[in-house]
């Protein structure tokens, strides 16, 4: 008797299904344990996270609130990921585009609403992709590893951020109004500047929905273009890409700058949609981790733009519950366990998409084809 | 002469750079064997709650009680470490994202707030805490006193741990063996070497010390408990391992060098200096680019470089 472990030859489509569900499943009875263990009754715990979350007077469109920087860096996440590219640099470009497109509000300021709204996000855009560009150029032409420098550079932009406000009488920092000589803020972006909602018993921000176009966007870009087929050669197989003479660096140039964009539009949308201001309150935009949220939205929707879409929507819902819950009765922290619970769980489950898990004897034979192009890749 | 500057900066240096020390070492004997775990944050929050649980919460007599809240920091940061190796070493998940998602778990707004919430530590008043210990007598001597001789057990106990680790990795076979299976995972199978049990002892080992890393802050630095107490030390000891070329003597060095910048601004305001403190805070993440620029260029990366299978899972049947 023995347990093996071997890789499918297809992929059931079935188990594509089931194995998330049964994830979630998983995941729910775990934290139900701990919730068990700790003295919290789960069901009563789970019923007011959902009630807060989806059900509530106006949890909607909070939640909505919530998902909205989600579904930029999960879709920034997914976009790099998906190359095999792995910028987890989403914190710092989401953070360059909210000074880039802040100033650009602040600049233009008496310009028509739609002017400034445009300019705004073609500025986000810019400069996250800018400040993305940094570790794609050193992976192109130096061959560094874009990890690690991309999640050192978000402690770089979220200090520049800080001292933008607190460190320096920059453009951003308002040093004229009372309050200001209190605690430092940024200045006030001018009225025209305030991105619109639509819907009155559920409020839709326009950055919501500028980041499903763009979700649609990435989609019709991966999948429908010879620039998403090159992607997706590079990231298989990256000797059959460059011995077919497709340009690998531009590519990952393009790939980095593409993902810091839509980092650097969430940060637009941050200013535009709800901050109105270039925030570095520790409080504020630093303190939910968006970036690095987003890369576990992008995990859970397995690289999927549409995907990406549901799923920032909900666990922005698990976020924007954990913020209204919190207080003496709710235990504070278990929206993150929840969150890597159901991400360890689903990561664990892929497993079992990927793989078929034998018990019992091993019969020999024939290596698999499939496994054997695998191992010579 | 004790009191001037530039002692107070390596004397705070050595202090700050100590929780860095520790955590750097774990992720170093991780990444030794090819798992790169960016989940340090989140394992040396757990380990500061539980360090503080320890002391407030185990009787007897002080420098027992600091004994015991210390492993039971290390034995919490092992076992969410346990969790990570479990899932990228037996359900061979992606690296990145399962560190991620630990450091989200346990991190500042996941577990290690659960727990201090709900163990009822938040605000706490700290019961013990470790106290800088005069070692022979010397710490009134020029210069070196205050730098070497008058630091807590947590800074003498990680000198020894970097001596140890050092001669564990070039003189033990052991440690000879981990270098193997971070370097050429198929070639120490080929020879024998189980992948798997030395991944997962080296990552579970790194978690421990990570734990002690947190508990530093919670039972010396900073003796209390708030969530998200070690500020974001984790992810400056991932750079440091890069910074210190994958060896513990330079961790000893960098870990220590990047505390001064943590004490740096904070000393400076205290004699009337106004230097924007970010400038010096964002000194190692920098440093740290440039570095990993350095090893990743030819020659340098065949002395200096990351081991070889770093973030590539090791699957038997498929080599």
């Amino acid at each position: 008797m023995s347990i093996r472990i071997e890789r499918r030859l297809s992929q059931p489509r079935w188990l594509s299904v089931a194995v998330p569900v049964c994830s979630l499943v998983v995941a729910f009875l775990l934290i139900a344990i701990v919730l068990l263990a700790t003295g919290h009754d789960p069901l009563e715990t789970y019923k007011d996270l959902f009630e807060a979350a989806f059900t509530a007077e106006g949890a909607l469109s909070q939640t909505l609130v919530g998902a909205t920087p989600l579904l930029f860096t999960g879709l920034a996440a997914a976009a790099a990921f998906r190359m095999n590219l792995f910028n987890i640099g989403g914190e710092g470009q989401l953070y360059f585009g909210a000074i880039g497109s802040s100033a650009a509000g602040l600049l233009l300021a008496g310009q028509s609403a739609p002017v400034l709204i445009a300019a705004m996000m073609i500025a986000g855009i810019a400069t996250g992709a800018a400040w993305a560009l940094i570790p794609g150029f050193l992976r192109a032409y130096l061959s560094t590893n874009e990890i690690i420098t991309s999640l050192m550079l978000n402690y770089v932009a979220g200090l520049f951020l800080t001292y933008l406000i607190f460190d320096s009488s920059s453009y951003w920092r308002d040093t004229t109004s009372p309050s200001a000589a209190v605690f430092p803020v940024g200045k006030e972006l001018p009225d025209a500047a305030s991105w619109p909602t639509f819907g009155s018993s559920i409020v839709v921000p326009f950055g919501f929905l500028v980041g499903i176009v763009a979700a649609i966007g990435l989609w019709a870009l991966y999948s429908r273009t010879r620039f998403g087929f090159e992607v997706q050669v590079m990231s298989d197989s990256p000797r059959a890409a460059r011995y077919s003479g497709m340009r690998t660096r531009r590519k990952i140039l393009a790939v980095m700058g593409l993902s810091g964009g839509l980092a650097g539009l969430g940060g637009a949308s941050q200013v535009g949609d709800f901050l109105h201001t270039l925030d570095a309150d520790p409080n504020g935009l630093r303190a939910y981790g968006y970036g690095y949220t987003g890369i576990v939205v992008a995990a859970l929707a397995r690289y999927n733009p549409f995907a990406v879409v549901l799923v920032a929507f909900l666990i922005g819902g698990l976020q924007n519950a954990g913020i209204s819950l919190q207080g003496p009765d709710f235990p504070s922290g278990l929206v993150g366990v929840m969150q890597g619970m159901i991400l360890f769980t689903t990561l664990g489950g892929e497993l079992f998409v990927r793989y078929r898990v034998r018990i019992g004897r091993s019969h020999r034979g024939a290596r698999p084809a499939e496994a054997a192009a695998e191992a010579t890749r | 002469m004790n009191d001037s500057i530039l002692v107070l900066v390596v004397a705070s240096g050595v202090a700050y750079g100590t929780p860095l020390l520790y955590a750097a070492l774990g992720e170093l004997l991780a990444e030794r064997s090819g798992v790169l775990n960016l989940g340090v944050e989140g394992m040396m929050l757990v380990g500061a709650v539980m360090g503080f649980w320890g002391v407030q919460r185990i009787g007897g007599q002080g420098g027992m009680v600091l004994f015991l809240a210390v492993m039971a920091a290390a034995l919490a940061g092992a076992a969410v470490a346990l969790l990570f190796a479990f899932l990228v070493i037996t359900l061979r998940a992606n690296q990145i994202v399962s560190g991620l998602t630990l450091t989200i778990f346990a991190g500042a707004a996941g577990l290690s707030s659960y727990l201090g919430n709900d163990l009822g530590l938040a605000d706490a008043p700290a019961t013990h805490q470790f106290e800088p210990v005069d070692a022979f007598g010397l710490a009134d001597f020029p210069v070196l006193g205050p730098i070497l001789f008058e630091q807590t057990w947590l800074v003498y106990a990680s000198w020894v741990l970097v001596a140890a680790t050092a001669l564990y990795l070039t003189r033990t076979r052991p440690g000879l063996n981990v270098r193997a299976v971070g370097e050429s995972p198929q070639t120490a199978d080929a020879v024998g070497i189980s992948v798997t049990a030395y991944r997962y002892a080296h990552v579970v080992a790194g978690g421990a010390l990570a734990g002690i890393g947190g508990a530093c802050f919670s039972l010396a630095l900073t003796p209390s408990w708030v969530d998200g107490l070690t500020g974001g030390a984790g992810w400056i000891a991932i750079a440091l391992v890069i910074f210190a070329f994958w060896r513990p003597e330079l961790c000893l060095v960098g870990a220590y060098f990047f505390g001064a910048f943590q004490a740096l601004p904070f000393i400076l305001q205290a004699r009337g200096v106004t230097i924007a403190p970010e400038l010096f805070q964002a000194l190692p993440y920098v440093m740290t680019v440039v570095v990993l620029v350095i090893v990743s260029s030819g020659i340098a990366k065949r002395r200096l470089g990351a081991p070889g299978a770093l973030g590539v899972p090791f699957v038997r049947e498929e080599r």
